[in-house]
Formats: structure tokens, C-alpha cells, sequence
């Protein structure tokens, strides 16, 4: 049997303002566990939330980008329940009247076409503390740093039908949500978090299978991975003759599978009411075009630029695109004189690299997009060969100093000189006479060793093309002789 | 007899006539000598002396106020930093506030004396002063009665002459029935004008600071100093309050008065002739009576009593066991941690509102009570509204009886909640109500509660300050022994 996967995402956003969502207690994450806790993210009799208005700037913002219903009047509730890292014994959030209505997300989905998926909602809430669960035998320690931290939590209409396509949402979430400056988007510190709702129905079907959800999913590939042991655990039980159980799931990455956490019959009822200690917010059209005015370009628009601007391939243009940092650093480098071509090869190749294995971002790259842009100046004009260029390059990153300056001292320079190349052919073709007379036979591959002879006897910094036509001129042809 | 208002302490302190330290002295003397009263659940003789040598101290400076010097005391819901706060309540009995209400903070600036901290009903749930865990507070009027609630301490410490004034909180009339039973001047300003930063939570919608006094003078210089605005509280009103001199000065000859006639006829019929006398008096005072009627005041009572537990009920979640309060011994798991601490920590009448309130938000019933209760104080607010079309200012009785006696009334919660029927309206529409003595009953005092327009508390002092002048029940005293005649 076909089934058609149906799956909606719940993304909870961290957003970074100065202060927490509902007191002036500083958003940060904390050395010491329960430091940046006020008395109000402590729940202390008498303290009252005061909503951070920063924070509803940067909701407003991310409404704008997703061409959302922007509220004109906002509720905050009450979600009551008891857990020890919620202090109030309720979360404040939003059920009516959210800060962000309907809106949509253009994404480029794996097939590499684009779809728009729409976004039901989104509204602010204020994050939980934490539970330590291991820290001291017997007893479970608490900690109320990440309390009160404002959170938008992002709804999607279940529009999504692979994992793949789950990624594809997630990952230009990831990218706007960076681009807006409003969350750093450090999925594995928890900035940003997901939960799927998955569910099978027959294919061609419009009616909507039994749904599970799969919690607190930290990276892309835990959530593609999640998904795709759901998707084939609901079909096994499904083509057992079985029933899907409406639950929520948690997803352990060391079995790779999912495991039941609480059923629709054991879940709490949060009595939701309006939080009569904040009253509702209305927001004025002024409030609307301020967000509108203040919107970046966004990544679907600037990937676009890219390929039309620059004629980069679309890859090239969805990972300069993806973040504000990279995008800022590509143009920068572009600003500096260097081509876009060549500019965005280093930036997805040795760059990302080298941030790949120093396991740093971007913004702490030691070489500014200038400092770059003067490495390809020497390739563009022929000093460095792409070769030497990497040499460079490395060299850049472990001194701090400019290109010229390293090609100048340690004698880089790619030998571009037809005499002294000529000389140097004269010589190895008279010292291989065994070879010479191999390549006259015919053997053109023997072309090869005079090439590496020749590199070697040049320290690496022969012209490689010039090489080439030189060792044709005195050989000639293979087999001619 | 010493003087015991605060206009009449301030006027002998600016005067030399006595001294701050000397008022604090004689404060807590009295205070230990009516210790049956059980007005007060904490003195602290020490800061308060400390309190009053600064006091003297600022006078010499020349930088005195109206309250400088003067010893206060104020309900034990309202935070102050580093003394004790327990609400009355098992679960705060060993908690002490790191900070000092807003309204605690504003009289400590102005260099008012606080001597301790006031009784109530435990979380201000309560309508007779009796559900404080650490025990019943007495009318000083007789001992034998209650002083009313919630606010109980604060009325009697004042009525004792203990202190000349104290502040209170009123949620469904915890200062208005409490001045009546007690022959004060008490004030429930408009919602939001007192912040509610560190007045511990009973429903938030509801709540309200203000304060109690022999007069409306005295009143006025209190709510003068604790009102207007407030960053910390974000249903904090805009906007300041005018001084003293100026709420009170406002002409109330050619005012008129609404005069709800069905409010009138389901009073006791002990209280039916002050408050006639009262009506009689406003009119020699040149203020016009019109009766008239408040459709849905009948249904204040059960609407309050979903919205206030369904408040409740969620306020009170954060004592829980884990971070601050009581917590059970050597819980077996969280749940039990939960169940026992918050079985052994609240009294009989917190828990039933709980109950209450959490069924009123239950997924089924929500939209039956919850929201049905919230569009029934939506029809109370327009029927105010439109009353107040007609007429400047409402008078209403405050209470369908006089002071009970103790225990009358412990075991019939319906009937104490049918005790509020009259101060509920008020704080469903937000509105700033007073109640004032008009008279007594076999020795007992009789208030009368005047109700204005948002923000015009004003009018109401200052209708109540004109009644002042030409009566002498806001001078009638207990005597020492508060035995019934």
C-alpha cells in the first residue's frame, strides 16, 4: 500500500534580546546555575511580568518576513501545570489572539524546486528552567537560568511530506531566523528546537491519519532521522493491521528510534486563561510598519540576487545566502574587489573547511573578507597559482599577516618568467634522456613525470600552463620523432 | 486620650509637642498590651525604633512629611524586605521577602514607621478575619465578635488606637467590610492605582491596595502617598494622584447621589436606621438622592466566586514545595513532595477555592463558568456605567449585618460569602469604593459605602469628608475592655 507522509512543524525560537521576556534579569545563558534568575523568573510571592518590548519587536519582525497577520491586539495566558523547572507552576504564552497570524516560508525543497509552506501562527512564550537529573545521587537539581527566556514558538500547517522536506523547512527557518538578527539559531546549545507532527494517510486520501509527536528535536539530523524511523513505524503498524496511538514521542538518537512519552489520555489539561497580570497589548500600525521597515534582505530574495547578480549556481547562492554572517562576509569581499565566482569558492570550500575543523562560525574567522580579497587578487593577476594560493592561505591564517606580505618574504611568488622556465626545460629534458626518448616513442603519459620534475626543480612555483606549452615546444608531439 | 489619628500625631510632631520615637514607643506598648487582639502576627520593636530615631532626625532637617515619624502597620500580604511575610498562611510561615512591596517602599520613603506586619484570612480568603492559621483576630468593639476580613488585623490595630493607620488589600471588599465592623474609614481605590508589586497575589483582577483609618483625611494622606503609577506592575494605572488637601477639597454640595434601593431592603434591620440617618445627612449636606437600580448586582456573588478561586488557583501554584515555603518531610517522589506540601500548608478555605478554581478552567467547564462569570462582570461593569450617567456617586450599604460573633459563621461558607454581596460589585468594575462609619447598632458600628467613576476617588473622600465634618461616628472609641454593652 502508498501512504502520503503528512508532517507540521513546532519550532521554539530563543530570542535574543538584552533582557528576559517579563524582568530586566539579563538573558544569558549563566556561569553558575540559577544567576541570571530574578525574583520574577523565581515565581517569588508579589513578583508581577512586565512584558520586554524588545521582544515583541523581534516577533513583529519575524511576522513581517513571513508576510504574516501582524496582531492588532495580543493575549498572553496562562498554560498551568506543575513541573519543578517551572516556578509559577504556569508558563506564560499565548493561545487566542497570537502576536504573529498566518504568514508562509518559500523553501527550496531537496528536488530543488521551491514551494511555499504555510505558517499557522506564532507567539511568544517564556522558556522553562532546566531539571538536572544526574547531578547529585538521589535528588534532582534545578536550574533557573534559561527561565524566562523569550521564546517564538513557530507553527507550521502540516504541508510538509519527507524528512527531507522537514530539513528543507527547518533549514530556511534557521537561515531567516539568523538573517533577522533575532536568534542565533545554535540548535545544539538550544537556541532553536522542533517538534514534528507525523502522521500516514492512504495515498491520494484527504482524510488526515492519527498524529504522534516527536519532542525537543536539536538538530537537523535528529530531526530527519526521527522522522524517518516514525514514518516507517507508523506504516509497519499500520500494514500490521494495527492503529496509530495519538502521542507524544521523544526521539533517542543513540537507538536512532522513538519511544512513546505520554498518550492523549494521560495529557494535562493547562486550564489556559487570559494572564490577568498582563492586559491585553494592542499594537498600532506605526508598530506593523516599524517591523516592516527594519526587515534585512531575506535569503529567497537574496539567493535570487545571487544567481541573477553574480551567476552563481544555486547551491553557491542558497549556502552565501542561508546566514547574515556569511552573506555579510561574501559581499564584503565582493566590496573589496574580489569576483563573486571566486569570492564564493573559497567561502564553500577552504573557508567552510577550515571552520568545519576548528569547530568555530564565521563571525570568529580570523581573516577579514578584505584580507581575502587580496589572496584572490594575486590568483586573478597570475602571482599565485591555485596551488600556492592554499599555501598562502594557510600561511595568512597562522601569522595574521596580508598576502602580498607572505608572497614578498617567503618568495611565493608563481614563476611566470620564460626564460628561466626555458633553462629550467632544457635541463631536465638533458638529464632524461631514458624518458625523452620514451615520450618520442609515443608514451605521451611520460609527459606527466617531466611536468613533476619540473615543479620540483621550480620549489612549486612554476606556471603551470606556461610549463605546459614550454615542454611541448622542445619535445614536440608524442611519437613524431 | 492621646491623639490617635495622624492628623493629629503629624500636627504634634510638627509641632514638638512629641516625637517620633515617643509615638513608636507608646505604638508597640499598646500593641503588646491588646496582644489578645491577635491584631498583629509580627512586631519588629527594633527597626521600628530605628525607623523613628531617623524620622526625628529628618524633621530636624526640615525635609519632614505628612508621615514622617508616624508608626504604621500594614497587612501581612504586602512584602517588606527582610521581615517576615507569610499571608497568614502554614505555607509562608518561615518565608521572608527580599524586597519591599511598592506601596511599602513609597511610606517607607516618606518616612512613615512600620511596627510589624497585620493578620488577615490566610491569602485574604476570607470575610471574618478567622481563616488565618495562626489564629482569629478580635473586634476591639467585642471580643466575643469578628473584626471582618480579609484585612482583619488592619482594621482592628487601628481600631485597638494601635496605630492611625494601616494598609490593606480588597478583593471582593476585604478593606470595606472590615472598616464597617470596625467604625473606620476604609478606602478601595480604582483598580490599578496601587501597584500590586509584592502584594502577594490572591486574584490578580481583583486585588487591590488601600487603606484603612479613623478618617477620610487620614485615608487621604495614605492613598495619596501609595497611589500612581508604577514600571513594576503593568496593570498599574497611569498617571499620579493629587495630594491630600486636593481629593478632599472637591465641593460635593449639588452632587447626586444614586441610591440603590433593593441594596437598602436586604440589610439587617438594625442597620436599616443609620443608614436612613446617613441618607438624611447627605442631603443636609446639599447632595441630591435619586434611587435607582443595579441590574446583575444579584449575580456578583457567584460570578465573583468563579473568577476570584479560578485567579486563585493558578496564583497559588508557585507554592510548591521545591524553591521557597513549606515543604513536606522526606517526600517519597514528586508527586508527593506536591501533595504533601501543599495538604499541610494551606488551611481549609484556600484549598476549597482551589478546587473550585481549577474546575472552573477545566477543559468542559471553562466556557460554563469561567467565561460565563467573565461576561456577567462585563454586563455589572456597563450597569455601573450607565448608572453613573445619572448620578456623580453611589451609596450603598457596606454590610447586610454588624459584626458577627466568632465561629457564627465558620462552618457555612456560602452564608460568609453572601457577606461580600455588597463590596463585590465594585471590584468586578474596577471602581474606587470607601466604606465610612454612619452610625452604630446596640454599640456596634454601622459603615456606609460610597462608590464613584474610575480614578474619582476624590469624590468620595472628599463626600465622605463633608459627612465627617458634621458627624461624630469616626470619633466614637471602644472602650479599653471592648466588652458588649
Amino acid at each position: 500500500m502508498n501512504w502520503d507522509v503528512v508532517i507540521g512543524l513546532e519550532v521554539h525560537a530563543q530570542l535574543q534580546t538584552q533582557s528576559k521576556l517579563f524582568s530586566s534579569a539579563p538573558n544569558a545563558a549563566g556561569e553558575t546555575p540559577n544567576e541570571t534568575a530574578s525574583a520574577v523568573e523565581l515565581g517569588l510571592p508579589g513578583t508581577l511580568p512586565v512584558l520586554n518590548r524588545e521582544a515583541l519587536r523581534l516577533a513583529l519582525r519575524f511576522g513581517a518576513a513571513i508576510d504574516a497577520e501582524l496582531a492588532r491586539e495580543t493575549v498572553f495566558a496562562r498554560k498551568n501545570y506543575f513541573y519543578p523547572d517551572l516556578p509559577k507552576g504556569y508558563q506564560i504564552s499565548q493561545l487566542d489572539a497570537p502576536i504573529v497570524g498566518r504568514g508562509q516560508l518559500t523553501v527550496v525543497m531537496p528536488d530543488g524546486t521551491s514551494r511555499a509552506i504555510a505558517i499557522t501562527r506564532a507567539h511568544l512564550e517564556e522558556d522553562a528552567g532546566k531539571s538536572i537529573h544526574d547531578a547529585y545521587a538521589g535528588s534532582t537539581a534545578i536550574d533557573l537560568n534559561r527561565a524566562g527566556t523569550p521564546l517564538l514558538e513557530i507553527v507550521s500547517e502540516p504541508e510538509l511530506h519527507s524528512a527531507g522536506e522537514a530539513v528543507a523547512y527547518l533549514r530556511e527557518l534557521h537561515g531567516l531566523v539568523r538573517t533577522l538578527g533575532i536568534c542565533d539559531g545554535n540548535m545544539n546549545e538550544g537556541s532553536l528546537r522542533c517538534d514534528a507532527n507525523v502522521s500516514l494517510k492512504p495515498a491520494g486520501s484527504s482524510t488526515l491519519g492519527t498524529r504522534t509527536e516527536i519532542k525537543n528535536l536539536n538538530s537537523f539530523r535528529f530531526l530527519e532521522r526521527a522522522i524517518t524511523y516514525e514514518i516507517a513505524r507508523q506504516q509497519a503498524v499500520l500494514e500490521g493491521g494495527g492503529q496509530v496511538v495519538q502521542e507524544t514521542r521523544l526521539y533517542d538518537p543513540d537507538r536512532d528510534e522513538t519511544r512513546p512519552m505520554r498518550s492523549k489520555e494521560e495529557a494535562e489539561d493547562y486550564r489556559y486563561f487570559p494572564d490577568p497580570d498582563l492586559l491585553p497589548l494592542r499594537l498600532t500600525e506605526a508598530d506593523h510598519a516599524e517591523a516592516r521597515a527594519t526587515l534585512p534582505e531575506l535569503p529567497a530574495a537574496k539567493r535570487a540576487r545571487y544567481e541573477e547578480t553574480f551567476g552563481l549556481s544555486a547551491g553557491d547562492a542558497r549556502l552565501l545566502a542561508a546566514d547574515r554572517a556569511t552573506a555579510a562576509y561574501f559581499e564584503a569581499a565582493l566590496a573589496a574587489g574580489a569576483p563573486a565566482k571566486a569570492a564564493a569558492n573559497w567561502l564553500t570550500g577552504e573557508i567552510a573547511a577550515y571552520l568545519n575543523r576548528e569547530s568555530i562560525s564565521l563571525e570568529a574567522f580570523p581573516l577579514a573578507p578584505e584580507a581575502l580579497a587580496g589572496l584572490i587578487a594575486r590568483v586573478e593577476d597570475g602571482t599565485l597559482s591555485s596551488k600556492l594560493a592554499k599555501t598562502v592561505f594557510e600561511r595568512m591564517l597562522e601569522r595574521g599577516e596580508a598576502a602580498d606580505l607572505i608572497i614578498e618574504r617567503d618568495g611565493l611568488k608563481q614563476v611566470s618568467d620564460t626564460g628561466a622556465l626555458d633553462a629550467l626545460v632544457q635541463k631536465v629534458i638533458a638529464e632524461n634522456p631514458d624518458q625523452v626518448a620514451q615520450y618520442r616513442a609515443g608514451k605521451g603519459k611520460v609527459l606527466g613525470f617531466f611536468v613533476g620534475q619540473l615543479m620540483k626543480a621550480s620549489g612549486g612555483k612554476a606556471n603551470p600552463q606556461q610549463l605546459n606549452s614550454l615542454l611541448k615546444a622542445a619535445l614536440g608531439e608524442p611519437g613524431e620523432a | 486620650m492621646s491623639p490617635d489619628t495622624l492628623k493629629a500625631m503629624s500636627a504634634a510632631l510638627a509641632a514638638g509637642e512629641t516625637t517620633a520615637v515617643a509615638l513608636t514607643e507608646q505604638a508597640l506598648a499598646k500593641a503588646e498590651a491588646a496582644r489578645d487582639l491577635n491584631a498583629f502576627l509580627h512586631l519588629n520593636p527594633e527597626n521600628a525604633l530605628a525607623a523613628a530615631r531617623a524620622a526625628d532626625t529628618r524633621r530636624k532637617a526640615g525635609t519632614a512629611t505628612a508621615l514622617t515619624g508616624i508608626p504604621l502597620a500594614v497587612k501581612d500580604i504586602f512584602c517588606s524586605e527582610g521581615d517576615p511575610t507569610t499571608a497568614a498562611s502554614k505555607m509562608l510561615a518561615n518565608w521572608r521577602a527580599p524586597y519591599d512591596a511598592t506601596a511599602v517602599a513609597r511610606l517607607k520613603a516618606a518616612g512613615a514607621v512600620l511596627i510589624g506586619k497585620l493578620n488577615l484570612d490566610e491569602f485574604a480568603m476570607g470575610a471574618s478575619g478567622e481563616n488565618s492559621a495562626f489564629g482569629p483576630t478580635l473586634n476591639p468593639w467585642d471580643r466575643t465578635r469578628v473584626p471582618g476580613g480579609s484585612s482583619s488585623g488592619s482594621a482592628a490595630a487601628v481600631a485597638a488606637s494601635i496605630v492611625p493607620g494601616t494598609l490593606g488589600t480588597d478583593t471582593g471588599g476585604s478593606i470595606r467590610q472590615p472598616a464597617a465592623f470596625c467604625g473606620l474609614t476604609g478606602l478601595k481605590p480604582t483598580y490599578g492605582r496601587v501597584s500590586r508589586w509584592g502584594m502577594i497575589a490572591f486574584a490578580s483582577s481583583l486585588d487591590q491596595g488601600g487603606a484603612l483609618a479613623w478618617t477620610a483625611e487620614d485615608v487621604a494622606e495614605l492613598f495619596s502617598l501609595i497611589g500612581g503609577h508604577d514600571p513594576k506592575d503593568s496593570t498599574s494605572a497611569q498617571g499620579t494622584v493629587a495630594d491630600a488637601a486636593t481629593l478632599l477639597a472637591e465641593p460635593v454640595a449639588g452632587l447626586t447621589l444614586g441610591v440603590p434601593e433593593s441594596f437598602f431592603e436586604a440589610v439587617d434591620g438594625a442597620l436599616q436606621g443609620p443608614l436612613a440617618d446617613a441618607k438624611r445627612q447627605f442631603q443636609a449636606l446639599g447632595v441630591r438622592l435619586k434611587a435607582l437600580e443595579l441590574p446583575f448586582a444579584g449575580d456578583a456573588v457567584p460570578a465573583y466566586y468563579v473568577l476570584a478561586p479560578a485567579e486563585a488557583s493558578t496564583n497559588l501554584s508557585r507554592y510548591d514545595g521545591v524553591r521557597f515555603g513549606h515543604r513536606c518531610e522526606n517526600p517519597a517522589d514528586l508527586n508527593d513532595l506536591y501533595r504533601r506540601s501543599r495538604g499541610e500548608g494551606f488551611g481549609p478555605e484556600v484549598k476549597r477555592r482551589i478546587l473550585t478554581g481549577t474546575y472552573a478552567l477545566s477543559v468542559g467547564y471553562y466556557d460554563a463558568y469561567y467565561r460565563q462569570a467573565q461576561r456577567v462582570r462585563r454586563c455589572i461593569f456597563d450597569s455601573f456605567t450607565t448608572a453613573f450617567q445619572a448620578v456623580d456617586a453611589l451609596f450603598l450599604p457596606t454590610t447586610p449585618t454588624t459584626a458577627f460573633r466568632l465561629g457564627e459563621k465558620r462552618d457555612d461558607p456560602i452564608a460568609l460569602y453572601e457577606e461580600d454581596r455588597f463590596t463585590i460589585p465594585a471590584n468586578l468594575a474596577g471602581l474606587p469604593a470607601l466604606s465610612l462609619p454612619v452610625g452604630f447598632s446596640q454599640g456596634l458600628p454601622v459603615g456606609g459605602q460610597l462608590l464613584a467613576p474610575h480614578f474619582r476617588e476624590g469624590r468620595i473622600l472628599s463626600l465622605a469628608h463633608a459627612f465627617q465634618q458634621a458627624t461624630d461616628y469616626h470619633q466614637q472609641r471602644p472602650s479599653e475592655q471592648g466588652a458588649t454593652p
